[in-house]
């Protein structure tokens, strides 16, 4: 137990927040906390769907482009027939949307049989070309009234010793049912199960009975849905509409995935490394400033994370297999 | 329940204008040890994936338990009974022992939810069926080959089986290994279980087989009753000739500096004082069980694991190895057991695979490579191998297995090694090759190259050695020269405790 | 004993014919060759029918040919580590941050006034230092890929994010300009005609085009992508090739930089996000395996002067419309799942037509 990755990233969490903790105090309030939990919301639900589709031994980068896309296009229905009621629509409109998307992800992969990072690097421009030309690409500031409301939704809200108000966004909570939801697919489920499988032995899989065109379309219509539904909240989070924004940032969700432990050969990983990956990459992002380090510095410090979090392991594997085999019979 | 369980009939197909099977029909009766017997390129993996319904033959008829499948899916034949234990076991190496038995019975059983109390239980008992006993939990990636093969038994056993189709099951066991698997076979017999046993190894097919059928290039040759064979009617059903029993003799020359010699030679955990010599035009063989620490004798003397001490010479001259590179430099190449994967670029030509180890010799003017020269430097290479291909830029992937490692060898003799060693040569190659690829070897010494071959094939040994060590846990044990001994006696040392 | 001939496995030869050898050709990618040409001319003839008046001209060729080489370098870059099996995300990052260096540089030693000497000296050193930073990038990727032992995916991942952050450490997130001295590096013409970055590519790409086919490293290049394994038991040294391949591609993506920051007279840390994305497209649409082993920059070159013709055109076409950008990248993405869903039929039916043979 001690020795395994998702143990070792909870190490580097508590040593870290030690150390920012030294250097500012305002570490460890309740208020951070909240704000951490509110940055990592977004990523994190991001997060699970690229889990699955790693541990099945493949890649997506096009999620960013398709949350953007549902975001957006969910915004402009909802102002066109002026809508302001529950939020809950929006996420009806986008998740459908999300997993539209994903499914020409798995139809293109699955049929054609093509190496998927290729494949979702040509979507996301897809995705991204067509959201930006034929609907707009304006920034929208006058979001439906269901997701202001939302903006505003809160779950917990504390005076801090100071006297101001913070919340902790109800956001959180889709976070942690995608979480729970994510989690028992996995352990408890033979599609969760089958696939780990794929990731582990494609052609064993396939031989011994798992439909792998099904695990497919799962995988990338999960990832589609989860992507729509966090693009209602990230839309909500911001208050405004953006499109050009999200894209650019997938290489910070797949690197928190890894980090967690997720192995980018496929079948390993877990929902708990994932958020602990997240939560690592959130802390990162966020807490310079606390720790004196200007802003500037950010990418500096995660390109150092994830060369050192991608780095040490290998390494450490290297030196352990370190004999390679050459007769498989021995 | 019918007696008769399989039967399919006039099974032809074709891969991209090759055809694979052509005609083939073969029945399976209940409690029955049917064996498949042929060459590399038979058609025996293709018929085996046609029954179990991974592939669809493109003519002829699947009757399974009396019932017609014009389209067979995989998991038709799982839910028929039929399971098979691939070559590579199939199994997924990222999950443990308890899922790998149990998951494909529960997915057949149409689960959509996994009961893990109920999955342990499942695979308990299974295993129980065979009377092994393993680590729910450990990672498949981790535990032994053998115990990866009783794994696999052990869920071939939970879907009910009643067919169940070994390929080269016992390519990867020790002897103690392999008469415990038969051992198994034979009670799954007695359960009424069928079992189709594949396989090249003549002597396992003699001794366990109630019927044998014979593949030659697609076709049937002959499907009868057992006992009506012997090695040599096997031989030349398979191959259409006599076996070849031809052996090598070694002549010492004037020279007495050997072409190595290897000292005390150590490497932690794999061998102990090793310590041999070989001389020029010599071939030495050396074998032993699993766990015997030749293959890891072979890869320090190449350099992909130096050895932690001892010495070794060359020509009389202390050298260093601690890289391939090392190993190149003093003259000595090594021929892989997987040439797929360590010795062939297989989507390369043949020309390439060829010429890819002297490619620096062909380089001129300029820096650039003299592609006249090169084409003259593959030329040479299948000349003198004979390799048979219509072209040489040609895709390796296309030529049989023989041919293959003609290629492989042709690669190694491009840079005139004085040392080859050769580690289980002719794995993979049909009976046919195999001994025209001994007599290349024979050829090799003839003209002065020392050569190591590396084998659990005795009569392989005892074909193409004039010398043959025995190594057992580590050390050297034993030293044979082949003009006084016999196959028995060799096999016999070779399987004691 | 002689060694039997008679074996029946493989192909036959008619008696008497002499082999087709020719190692310098993969037979399965010739095919490829030619369609890619009859691509490039077909847009080429479309675009010139749909706007006759402003796609065969003169300056319609010079301003496509601003855009050729920098894309191109990049693409070259991406296709040697593409060749070993991997890929390097960094090569924009790594340009970026030599441009920003150069330019830091230029300023620093070519006031606006000087001339002569004093201007080629500093020219001379800021290229010398952007080269070798390239260089250094490179050798960095190829230290965290052969040695470490990380996937060049997650590796370039981490040090794209790392060399952009020291990029927008150093610019504190502006951009930095060159001097005007520099500039002729980017708008200069050789003959008044061609300009001088069409000609630094065209060179790069013959000289890798002699690398990768006719010297040994190329040779060793393609087989180690095929199978690194048994590149290692051949004895070829992966680890030192692996870390010149990376090299060679910081190497052109200095260049790169350099020519951006000489046509644009500005260099930023975030410049040029979607080369990435179109190098890999051309890459693949010129017949680069991703996987590794096969590829040629001829097919490159081709794919490269398709998507210049397709973009020029679809601009002008559109220039009624703003965000003719983003139709842009719509149509890369859609081009590059349709080439290789083209691909994937294209090989079925060679498969199948071997089938009919028999």
């Amino acid at each position: 137990m001690l020795k395994t990755n998702e143990f070792l990233v909870a190490l580097t969490i508590v040593g870290l927040s030690l150390v920012i903790g030294l250097i500012s105090p305002a570490y460890f309030t309740i208020a951070n906390l909240f704000d951490l939990l509110r940055s990592a919301t977004v990523t994190g639900m991001l997060a699970l769907g690229v889990l699955i589709v790693i541990i099945s031994g493949q890649i997506d980068v096009s999620f960013t482009a398709i949350t953007a896309f549902s975001m957006y296009v969910t915004v402009k229905i909802l102002n066109a027939i002026g809508f302001n009621g529950t939020v809950l629509v929006a996420f009806l409109i986008s998740a459908p949307i999300g997993l539209a998307l994903g499914l020409i992800n798995a139809a293109i992969i699955s049929r054609f049989k093509l190496p998927t990072l290729i494949v979702t690097l040509g979507t996301q421009s897809l995705f991204r070309g067509f959201l930006l030309f034929f609907i707009g690409s304006n920034l929208i500031r006058d979001i439906p009234g269901g997701m202001e409301a939302f903006w505003k939704a809160n779950l917990v809200t504390l005076t801090t010793p100071e006297g101001a108000l913070t919340h902790l966004h109800s956001s959180i909570l889709l976070l942690v049912a995608a979480a729970l939801v994510t989690w028992f697919l996995l352990k408890y489920t033979m599609l969760g199960r089958g696939i780990y499988a794929l990731g582990g032995a494609p052609e064993a899989a396939e031989r011994a009975g798992f439909s792998i065109n099904g695990i497919q379309m799962f995988i990338y219509g999960y990832v589609g849905f989860l992507a729509g539904i966090a693009g209602v909240a990230y839309g909500s989070l911001n208050r405004q509409a953006d499109p050009t924004r999200l894209v650019g940032s997938e290489l910070d969700v797949i690197a928190a995935v890894v980090l967690g432990g997720a192995i980018i050969t496929g079948g390993r990983g877990s929902v708990i490394g994932t958020l602990l990956g997240v939560f690592l990459i959130t802390i990162v992002n966020n807490s310079l400033i606390l720790m004196g380090i200007p802003s500037i510095w950010q990418k500096v410090v995660i390109g150092l994370i994830i060369i050192v979090g991608t780095g040490l392991p290998a390494y450490q594997n290297r030196r352990a297999v370190g004999r390679p085999s050459a007769n498989l019979a021995e | 329940m019918p007696e008769e369980l399989l039967c399919v009939n006039n099974i032809t197909k074709s891969y991209a204008g090759v055809k694979a099977l052509e005609d083939v029909s073969l029945n399976i009766n209940r409690g029955e040890i049917h064996c498949l017997v042929g060459e590399n390129g038979s058609g025996k993996s293709t018929l085996i994936k046609i029954i179990a319904g991974v592939v669809t033959p493109d003519a002829g008829e699947i009757h399974i338990n009396g019932k017609h499948y014009p389209k067979l899916r995989p998991i038709d034949s799982i839910r028929e009974g039929i399971q098979i234990i691939y070559q590579d076991f199939s199994l997924f190496p990222n999950l443990t022992v308890a899922e790998n038995i149990a998951l494909n019975h529960e997915l057949a059983r149409g689960q959509k939810l996994v009961n893990w109390r109920r999955v342990r239980q499942v695979a308990t008992a299974a295993m129980q069926q065979i009377g092994i006993k393993l680590d729910l939990d450990a990672r498949v990636e981790q535990i032994s080959v053998a115990d990866k093969q009783f794994t696999a038994i052990s869920r071939a056993l939970l879907q009910n089986a009643q067919l169940i189709i070994m390929d080269e099951p016992t390519t990867a066991l020790t002897q103690r290994e392999v008469r415990s698997l038969f051992a198994v076979i034979k009670s799954l017999q007695a359960r009424g279980i069928s079992i189709l046993f594949v396989s090249h190894k003549l002597n396992e097919v003699l001794e366990i087989s109630n019927k044998t059928m014979i593949l030659r290039n697609g076709r049937k040759v002959v499907d009868a009753d057992a006992r009506e064979f012997d090695r040599a009617k096997l031989v030349y059903y398979m191959t259409g000739r006599q076996i070849d029993d031809s052996t090598y003799d070694y002549r010492p020359g004037e020279l007495t500096v050997p072409l190595l010699k290897v000292e005390n030679l150590t490497s932690h955990g794999n061998f102990s004082d090793i310590s041999f010599e070989l001389m020029p035009g010599e071939i030495l063989g050396i074998t032993g069980l699993l766990g015997s620490g030749r293959t890891e004798l072979a890869l320090a003397l190449f350099g992909v694991q130096p050895a932690d001490s001892g010495t070794i010479s060359v020509e009389g001259k202390p050298v260093e190895i601690c890289s391939i590179q090392d190993s190149i430099t003093h003259g000595i190449g090594y021929v892989p057991e997987d040439r797929l994967t360590e010795g062939l670029f297989l989507d390369q030509s043949i020309g390439r695979n060829i010429v890819v180890r002297t490619i620096d010799r062909y380089v001129g003017r300029g820096g650039l490579l003299d592609g006249r020269e090169v084409e003259k430097g593959i030329q040479a290479g299948v000349n003198q191998l004979s390799i048979k291909a219509g072209s040489p830029a040609l895709p390796v992937k296309s030529l049989s297995g023989g041919n293959q490692q003609r290629v492989v060898l042709a690669k190694w003799l491009a840079s005139s090694p004085r040392i080859l060693v050769l580690n289980g040569p002719t794995v993979g190659v049909d009976i046919g090759s195999k001994s025209e690829l001994h007599e290349i070897l024979r050829e090799l010494a003839r003209q002065g190259m020392g050569l190591i071959v590396i084998s659990d094939d005795i009569p392989e040994l005892m074909q193409t050695c004039s010398r043959i060590l025995l190594m057992r846990r580590g050390r050297l044990v034993d030293e044979f020269r082949r003009q006084d001994t016999t196959e028995n006696q060799l096999t016999l040392k070779l399987t004691e405790a | 004993m002689r060694i039997n001939n008679a074996g029946t496995t493989g192909q036959s030869r008619p008696a008497g014919t002499p082999p087709k050898l020719s190692i310098f050709s993969l037979a399965a990618r010739d095919g490829n060759l030619t369609r890619l040409f009859v691509i490039m001319v077909a847009i080429f003839v479309v675009m010139s029918l749909a706007r006759p008046d402003i796609f065969p001209t003169l300056s319609n060729f010079n301003s496509m040919s601003v855009q050729i080489p920098e894309i191109g370098i990049l693409a070259i870059a991406i296709m040697l580590t593409m060749l070993t099996g991997g890929i390097d995300l960094s090569v924009t990052s790594t340009a970026n941050l030599c441009g920003i260096v150069t330019a830091i540089i230029l300023t620093a030693l070519v006031p606006p006034t000087a001339a002569g000497p004093q201007v080629v000296f500093g020219i001379a050193v800021a290229v010398a230092v952007a080269i070798t930073i390239g260089l250094a990038c490179g050798l960095f990727n190829g230290y965290l890929i052969s040695r470490v032992g990380i996937t060049p995916i997650l590796a370039t991942l981490g040090t794209l994010t790392l060399y952009m952050g020291i990029a927008i450490a150093i610019t504190k997130g502006t951009a930095m300009f060159a001097v005007p001295q520099f500039l002729w590096l980017g708008s200069g013409t050789i003959t008044g005609f061609v300009p001088v970055p069409l000609i630094i590519f065209a060179a790069l790409a013959l000289v890798f085009a002699l690398i990768l086919n006719r010297t040994a490293f190329g040779f060793r290049l393609y087989m180690m992508g095929t199978n690194a394994t048994a590149a290692r038991f051949s004895g070829i040294n992966n680890a030192r090739m692996l870390v010149q391949t990376y090299m060679l591609s910081g190497l052109l993506a200095s260049i790169a930089g350099l020519i951006f920051l000489a046509r644009s007279n500005s260099a930023k840390a975030d410049y040029g996000s979607t080369y990435i994305l179109q190098a890999i497209l051309i890459a693949v649409l010129g017949g680069v395996n991703p996987s590794g082993g096969f590829g040629k920059i001829a097919g490159l070159v081709m794919a490269l002067l398709s998507l210049q013709f397709l973009s020029s055109g679809l601009s002008m076409l559109l220039i009624r419309y703003s965000g003719s950008n983003f139709l842009k990248e719509f149509a890369w993405g859609a081009l590059l799942i349709a080439v290789m869903v083209i691909d994937y039929y294209s090989n079925r039916r060679r498969d199948r037509a071997l089938v009919e043979k028999t």
